[in-house]
């Protein structure tokens, strides 16, 4: 049996009774942490949240401490902080949680956050997608002020800090960190060239910023409340604290669940937290961390060695889930946000769906990811509309093969490794769905089992 | 090059050959200077570093360094090893540091060459036969050298607008643009009228105008020839002429005294259109509109093509110069109005023949407007500051010859010699003219050669060599891009016929002129037509004539520090 959920920041999420309001946050000890955090110095918070080793919930899972460690905090500029609240990656829905059902833990993290780096200033960069959650934060912003928890003078110290609402136009790109830098500086959310605008150096306005997700702030007040080397505790040595992950597609109980780092195995969550498969179904696929990490088929064998030497040969449902747990697979954990696959799935169709949402996406700033994008997408509509090619296997994987590592963001990864992913693991549904199509099925299902009604 | 400045270099390694820069130079930069090139659209040598295009990407290697001690590492035979990144890097935004190496030609950068190259073109027309950029297109251009080849591509391409009007004088092809923002950043970064983006998202991406604006600013054609491809095209130019039909002579824009450096594309006899050379000390890569369109005056309606006696034409030219030669001769009482569009050989000429007839005065007629702050000064008159030098005039022009005005109402003067100006601009009235004897020099009539007494057609920029010597006192020259008129003689054939009618020979080529020039000027010393470089010269003149106090404000890579003083 799986490991029990540990939920600390979805603690009074859900709970009933429990509101977004700040009465609810009060009652439950809301902003006493931030009280104490004002009484230590900024120096001592960002060491405690450099030894709790926590990292980045946005998606690359870089340590927050070290990332606040790059500051520029000599330049005499003002210094930034960026609350990350474009949750726009598929299969991802943990940050909305927490913005719809607990607004102040955020808005509390976000101003010990603030503190500890010393920025005045720090805005909620939400996606427009999230009206309702835009909503939510600027009551509780409100909230906060008339209580002084931010605005000039919080609760009596120095220390003064204004939080500011943000919504974006609907763009995933925006998610991107200089993408939202440049946003909310009222242009396009065009992804900077780093070097040279590495944000703790150059980055809202040309100052020093820090650019976090809502998980990790949310992270912060409870590392600060519990000190770093007792939160460095939860969690295994490099996966500390808890992770919310957001698991979707084909199991009985979709959702989002909270895990200490490497708690279970990803057979565990998906046929004992979340319920199983649909019956008569087995499982085909799982994509770990976001539409755009590469795919993992259920049958593969992930060997290889691991930090400490130890050699490894794991089975899907084998992998320890945590960061370094589904990076032995070769894929990564990304956002949190599972989704699963059982043997209804035509592997081209979904791989055309997945396409197509980045080829709309592409912010179309660089040359590989904005041509590649397309091009992948209009080939896989194409092989989906019943006019499959054999070679067209092997063009994905080619053209898929000239972005990663050659745009100037992340975006160009989160293009192509789905494509190369789903082109080499499921090789044969490519060329099946070609043959079946030249046989005179209209579409083909691309997939040799009869799950999937061939048409 | 001096010690002290060959210490603050760098080296780098470009394809393993050695190049030294100055830092901070990218290396796009440092490449070209050992002649390799890398290839890139986006980048611009004087506008921001975007880095989209993703054509310049190279593989980038750093000097190894032990990480514990931080010494360098060497190889078996004491070889710095170098450090070569998995990833490609951009060559334009990659910026020098001691012992940096790219490799342009490796198995990585070609495949990434080779890869944007074919990304470029999967949404591009192909239809280079019908396209205007064909020739000049840095995408045909990098397809061939850097391409595969062939087409992989056979879905459908995006449709896009294909006739935008921009602006009165540059339409969009939005199916040939490649997004690479140069015009977007050169519209915000030059002329700083921030006219030009980008609409929708990916490969749907649309450059258009600020709704409700228009690209209409006097630097918009600079879009045009900044664009590596054949997306904005010129109103003017789009479709009247093959570009490796034009030949391209150098030549110096007249419009002010910035005196930008420009090409002239030709094709026999016939010029199509002018675009700037670059010049990094005076125009960078750019020049005006306005200055653009200055060609049409060679076939304007209005062009002297005939010399005239008393309103007949002589037909041989050189008759009418000997009648001219005979009214100037005698004793008469002589005003020559020179002009700061002549040329330095011009004026030189001009001069020696008021000194040869003992003329009563020279004079130049100023031509002073409001400055750009770019590339257009508040002086209109592209070489006043030659007539200074040569010693055609010693103080700076007025706008009304006032003096002359009242010598011939005074009865103090008889004939007037116009060289290129209308008097009737400046200052003298039709009666006035009326009652002096007038010899015309000029390219064009006016009121002034409609009362001449005597007509002598000359050339444009464009029809002959010289020189004009711009705001800095920069010495520049100008080539002969098309033939003149038939029967139309050089002015410097002119003007030595005129002084040889009265005693002083000069031969009339423009080499000859300049061993008189650098003999008697001494700012010139030493100089001669075929030695200035095509890029100007600074001329080292008295402080005096530095110090007068110039109409020129500010424009681009000029300064005019209050009291005249000249920084440059």
């Amino acid at each position: 049996m799986a490991a029990k959920e540990r939920r600390i920041i979805l603690k009074n999420i859900d709970r009933p009774g429990y509101g977004n309001q700040l009465d609810s946050y009060l009652e439950e000890g809301g902003y006493e942490i931030l009280k104490r955090a004002l009484q230590s110095k900024p120096e001592d918070l960002r060491e405690e949240v450099r030894k709790s080793g926590v990292r980045g919930r946005g998606g690359a899972g870089f340590p927050a401490g070290m990332k606040w460690s790059f500051l520029d905090f000599k330049s005499g500029k003002p210094i930034y902080l960026l609350c990350n609240a474009d949750e726009s990656e598929p299969g991802t829905f943990k940050d909305r949680q927490i913005i719809h059902k607990d607004p102040h833990q955020l808005i509390e993290g976000m101003l010990i956050s603030a503190y500890a780096i010393t920025a005045k200033v720090a805005f909620i960069y939400i996606r427009g997608e999230f009206p309702e959650g835009a909503k939510i934060l600027e009551r509780a912003v409100e909230e906060a002020r008339e209580a002084n928890f931010l605005g000039e003078n919080i609760l009596g110290t120095d220390f003064s800090c204004e939080i500011y609402v943000h919504r974006g136009a609907g763009a995933y790109i925006c998610g991107e960190e200089t993408g939202l830098i440049e946003s909310i500086e009222g242009k396009r959310p065009y992804p900077r060239i780093k070097p040279p605008y590495f944000p703790a150096a150059l980055g809202l306005y040309m100052c020093p910023t820090i650019v976090n997700n809502v998980e990790t702030l949310c992270n912060v007040k409870h590392i600060v409340a519990m000190g770093g080397e007792e939160y460095a505790k939860i969690g295994r040595p490099g996966n500390t604290g808890t992770r919310i992950w957001c698991v979707s597609g084909h199991v009985r109980k979709p959702g989002y669940y909270e895990f200490e780092g490497g708690a279970l195995t990803l057979g565990e969550l998906i046929y004992d937290v979340c319920g199983g498969l649909y019956p008569d179904r087995t499982l085909k696929a799982v994509i770990p961390g976001g539409s755009s990490m590469k795919i993992l088929r259920a049958d593969e064998r992930f060997k290889g060695k691991d930090r400490d030497g130890n050699e490894f040969d794991l089975g899907l449902e084998d992998l320890i889930l945590d960061f370094d747990g589904i990076a032995q697979s070769g894929s990564l954990s990304g956002s949190g946000g599972i989704i699963v696959l059982d043997d209804t799935t035509d592997m081209v169709e979904a791989l055309a769906n997945v396409s197509s949402f980045y080829a709309h996406e592409s912010c179309g700033q660089c040359t590989p990811c904005r041509e590649g994008s397309l091009w992948l997408k209009k080939i896989l509509e194409r092989m989906s509309r019943g006019q499959a090619r054999l070679e067209d296997v092997d063009l994905l994987k080619s053209v898929a093969d000239q972005i990663p590592g050659r745009t100037i963001c992340a975006f160009g990864e989160a293009t192509a490794w789905p494509v190369q992913s789903y082109v080499a693991k499921f090789r044969d549904e490519f060329i099946a769905k070609a043959e079946q199509q030249a046989a005179g099925h209209s579409r083909g299902n691309g997939c040799s089992e009869d799950k999937i009604q061939l048409v | 090059m001096s010690d002290e400045k060959k210490e603050e270099l760098v080296t780098v390694y470009v394809d393993d050959r050695e190049v030294q820069v100055p830092p901070g130079t990218n290396m796009i930069e440092a490449a070209a200077k050992i002649g390799v090139e890398v290839p890139h659209y986006c980048y611009h040598p004087k506008l921001s570093v975007v880095g989209n295009c993703r054509m310049c990407m190279v593989e980038m290697g750093m000097p190894q360094k032990d990480r514990g001690t931080g010494q360098p590492v060497l190889d078996d035979e004491g070889h710095q090893k170098t450090m070569w990144l998995p990833k490609p890097a951009i060559a334009c935004s990659t910026v020098a540091m001691p012992g940096l190496r790219i490799r342009t030609d490796s198995e990585l950068a070609r495949s990434c060459q080779k890869g944007v190259m074919e990304f470029l073109l999967v949404n591009h027309p192909l239809d280079c036969p019908i396209c205007d950029q064909a020739g000049e297109c840095r995408l045909q251009e990098f397809a061939t050298d850097y391409g595969r080849g062939y087409s992989r591509f056979v879905e459908e391409k995006n449709v896009k607008p294909k006739r935008t009007v921009l602006g009165p004088r540059v339409i969009l092809d939005d199916e040939r643009c490649i997004l690479c923002s140069r015009c977007i950043r050169f519209c915000q970064e030059v002329p700083e009228d921030d006219v030009l983006g980008f609409v929708d998202r990916g490969s749907y991406t649309t450059l258009t105008c600020y709704p409700g604006k228009r690209l209409e600013n006097n630097y918009s054609l600079n879009t045009v020839d900044i664009c590596p491809v054949g997306a904005l095209t010129s109103t003017d130019f789009r479709f009247q002429m093959r570009v490796w039909f034009l030949k391209e002579t150098h030549s110096i824009c007249t419009e002010s005294s910035v005196g930008a450096n420009t090409l002239v594309g030709s094709r026999e006899g016939t010029i199509h259109r002018i675009t700037p050379r670059r010049n990094d000390e005076v125009n960078d890569t750019w020049m005006a509109d306005s200055g653009r369109e200055l060609y049409k005056q060679v076939e304007a309606r209005n062009r002297l093509l005939r010399s005239t006696v008393d309103g007949a034409e002589t037909g041989d030219p050189e008759r009418a110069v000997e009648a001219t030669a005979d009214l100037l001769r005698g004793g008469k009482r002589i005003a020559f109005v020179g002009s700061g569009r002549c040329s330095v050989e011009e004026q030189f000429l001009f001069k020696k023949l008021a000194e040869q007839v003992g003329a009563q005065s020279t004079a130049l007629v100023s031509r002073v407007a409001e400055g750009d702050g770019l590339l257009i000064s508040a002086d209109r008159n592209p070489n006043v500051r030659g007539a200074l030098t040569t010693g055609l005039i010693d103080e700076l022009p007025r706008h009304e010859l006032t003096g002359l005005a009242a010598g011939i109402d005074k009865g103090e003067i008889d004939t007037v010699v116009a060289y290129n100006e209308d008097l009737t601009a400046a200052g003298i009235t039709e009666e006035q003219l009326d009652k002096v004897t007038v010899i015309y020099l000029g390219t064009h009539a006016n009121k002034t050669s409609d009362r001449a007494q005597v007509v002598l057609p000359t050339l444009t920029v464009f029809e002959k060599n010289g020189s004009f010597i711009n705001q800095q006192f920069r010495l520049q020259k100008f080539l002969q891009a098309v033939p003149g008129p038939a029967g139309v003689p050089d002015d410097l054939r002119t003007l030595a016929g005129l002084l040889a009618g009265n005693g002083l020979s000069i031969p009339p080529g423009i080499d000859e002129v300049w061993e008189e020039l650098s003999e008697s000027v001494d700012a010139f010393k030493g100089l001669l037509f075929m030695k200035i470089p095509a890029t100007g010269i600074l001329l080292d003149v008295p402080p005096g004539l530095r110090r007068l106090p110039y109409a020129e404000g500010k424009t681009l890579h000029y300064e005019s520090a209050g009291e005249g003083a000249v920084t440059v």
